[in-house]
């Protein structure tokens, strides 16, 4: 089972959807990678062993720390999401979509390939590229757990946008077959992803969506309660505070009592603050367990 | 349906197309663009037709509208060639280069009947639109001064391949990155008259300037300072900031929040009270149909493609308000080379000596 407390990243990148002042003080709080392995060494001693992040280069030194560390994190998992966006976005303004791939994908196959075949490219080619990209992502991961490997939002959400839907099931063979794993989707935009998982065939999908009593970045707005309640799936709330619009226990006993949500991802600078979302999502699912996922 | 064709895979266009692709009601009918292995890639992954060249598809996809997402030096031609066409235009910013060229834009979409929208997307930002709705009710009283601010990691190297490094094809901090900021003031406060005291330095770039600093005047006195850099690497992503201070209080907005300090004779709407106020983003977004990058985007398509399907909505970011920027624009650079009154020499001699370490300006002389 996915654990259903599970710390997220963004307050050590500086990430905050309410404030930038808010975000400029976390940004400042966690720039040593020491701040924070404390804050995960606190998730830890509260029982939260789940950590959900993006695959930024800080983020491999935390996995390194952890691999360096495995009497102090025995039941500790990742749960990956990829791509770090800013990354590409940044080499493709520098260097344009070519010399942005030429940048990412080690050697010469894949880019070499999409280049001379341009309008005769084959299957072949873009899972192979697609698959590339994947490992490079996941290098930092290397003996870690990572029972559900994920694919961000924005890269979701864009192949949903263009209707690019084969790239999901792509991922979805490659997460399997080359780490055990299962493929989780980001998205904001759920009732549009569901349905079309389902005609991929990808049945039961782990999920992870904004979902808050606010409404607040949740794409789609109504229609969300609607599709999690037709389609099977496996959901996993972020935004759950609204980026803090919300009072907490109230906030809580909203997304607890959604269909089909198995956990909440949550942002929290400290162990006080780990403890008191444990407290309240204890009081309404009842004593977390402290399991790590299948794989 | 509407029948949208889209023109460059670049970055924006990558997600315009994604984007536009899921409003309700819109059928993509054509995309374009020269490199044939993104085309290779969209033909296998999607269902859009797809072309190389801009004019075949407009001619054989037959669009209503297009969403030109190309290099800046390209929006004029390709414009042109779909308003003569009767064909409805999203142009991604700046419009154009040369306030001529937009003029003419302008007047091309206005006699032919045509919708036309530009892509500066903080119009449609909630904390923005606050600001606006707030300056209408007159709540700040008489405006004095405002600045507007845009800061991010674009340029973080002395490095750069694509057109954006290219003065000639619109890259740049002042065409890419100040547009934004230009724009919302020119919102809040009308065209300005004049500017002044121009700066376009370079920090890392070869070709273009990195920062833009300088002040507009406005009518009525009033004036705003400029501070644009995209080469500041302790954003995490480009982030616009807008002060206006008035007779009766002091407004700022960014993309997340909204503040306004009230005089007590300030005229308030309902919610906001005499001092302090705070409002979030999480309070001003409209629920949006299909979310990628921001609220905003989806916004703005939504809006152009309601307005080519025939509902009559007051125009935002129309071709007229995307020019007044393209005026600046060309005051702004012709104002960075004018000639400057130099200190005096006697005041000179009297300052500590210096080395004299040449200023990395890009006009300097």
């Amino acid at each position: 089972m996915l654990n259903r407390l599970i710390l997220g990243d963004n307050q050590f990148f500086g990430i905050n959807h309410m404030s930038e002042e808010r975000a400029r003080a976390q940004a400042i709080q966690f720039q040593d990678d020491a701040a924070v392995i404390d804050v995960l060494d606190a998730a830890v001693a509260e029982g939260i062993t789940g950590f959900m992040c993006t695959t930024h280069d800080r983020i491999a030194r935390v996995a390194a720390h952890v691999r360096a560390h495995p009497g102090a994190y025995r039941d500790f998992v990742f749960y990956p999401a990829m791509p770090y966006a800013h990354k590409y976005a940044n080499a493709v303004t520098e260097d344009g979509m070519l010399g942005a791939l030429q940048r990412f994908v080690p050697g010469e196959g894949g880019v070499g390939r999409l280049m001379r075949g341009g309008l005769s490219l084959v299957r072949g080619d873009i899972d192979h590229l697609a698959t590339v990209l994947v490992d490079a992502e996941m290098a930092m991961f290397d003996r870690l757990t990572t029972p559900v490997v994920f694919l961000q939002n924005n890269m979701v959400d864009l192949l949903l946008g263009l209707g690019a839907h084969d790239a999901f099931a792509i991922f979805d063979r490659h997460v399997r077959a080359r780490y055990g794993a299962q493929a989780g989707y980001v998205t904001m935009n759920l009732p549009r992803l569901l349905p079309v998982l389902d005609r991929l065939g990808i049945t039961d999908p782990i999920v992870c969506t904004s979902l808050n009593a606010r409404g607040f970045r949740m794409g789609g707005g109504d229609a969300i309660g609607a599709a999690l309640r037709r389609y099977r799936c496996r959901c996993i709330a972020m935004s759950v505070f609204a980026s803090g619009a919300l009072p907490a226990d109230e906030a809580i006993a909203w997304v607890c009592a959604q269909p089909n949500v198995e956990s909440i991802v949550f942002g929290a600078s400290s162990g006080r603050h780990i403890r008191a979302t444990r407290d309240l999502v204890e009081q309404h699912w009842g004593p977390l367990a402290r399991a790590t996922a299948d794989a | 349906m509407v029948r949208i064709a889209v023109a460059g895979l670049g970055k924006m266009g990558i997600a315009h197309l994604a984007q536009i692709a899921q409003v309700d009601g819109v059928e993509i009918v054509g995309v374009c663009d020269p490199a044939t292995y993104l085309l290779g890639l969209l033909r296998h992954q999607t269902d859009h037709p797809t072309f190389s060249d801009y004019r075949v598809m407009l001619d054989t996809a037959a669009p209503d509208a297009v969403v030109i997402a190309t290099p800046s030096h390209l929006h004029v031609a390709m414009a042109r060639a779909a308003l003569e066409r009767g064909i409805h235009v999203f142009c991604e910013k700046p419009l154009t280069l040369s306030p001529d060229d937009s003029a003419a834009l302008v007047a091309l979409a206005a006699a032919r009947g045509l919708v036309n929208q530009v892509g500066y997307h903080h119009r449609f930002m909630g904390t923005f639109r606050e600001i606006r709705r707030l300056l209408d009710a007159g709540v700040i009283g008489a405006i004095s001064h405002a600045s507007a601010e845009a800061r991010g990691p674009v340029v973080l190297r002395d490095s750069g391949t694509t057109w954006r490094t290219r003065r000639a094809q619109g890259g740049g901090c002042l065409f890419d990155y100040a547009t934004h900021p230009i724009d919302l003031l020119a919102w809040y406060l009308g065209e300005p008259r004049s500017v002044g005291g121009t700066a376009l330095t370079r920090v890392f770039s070869r070709d273009t300037e990195d920062q833009v600093h300088a002040t507009l005047f406005f009518d009525a006195g009033r004036t705003a300072q400029l501070t644009v850099d995209w080469s500041d690497e302790s954003q995490r992503k480009m982030s616009t900031r807008v002060n206006i201070w008035g007779s009766h209080g002091h407004l700022y907005a960014d993309r997340q929040e909204v503040r306004l300090f009230a005089r007590r004779n300030a005229n308030l709407p309902d919610g906001y009270r005499v001092g302090w106020n705070t409002r979030y983003i999480t309070d001003l977004t409209e629920p949006v149909g299909f979310y990628i990058r921001g609220e905003e985007y989806a916004a703005q398509f939504e809006h152009f493609v309601a307005r080519v399907a025939g509902r009559t909505l007051p125009a935002l970011n129309d071709f007229a308000s995307a020019a007044v920027t393209d005026r600046v624009l060309a005051l702004l650079t012709a104002n960075a080379t004018a000639p400057r009154r130099s200190v005096a020499p006697a005041a000179a001699a009297a300052a500590p000596a210096a080395p004299a370490r040449r200023r990395r300006s890009l006009f300097a002389r």
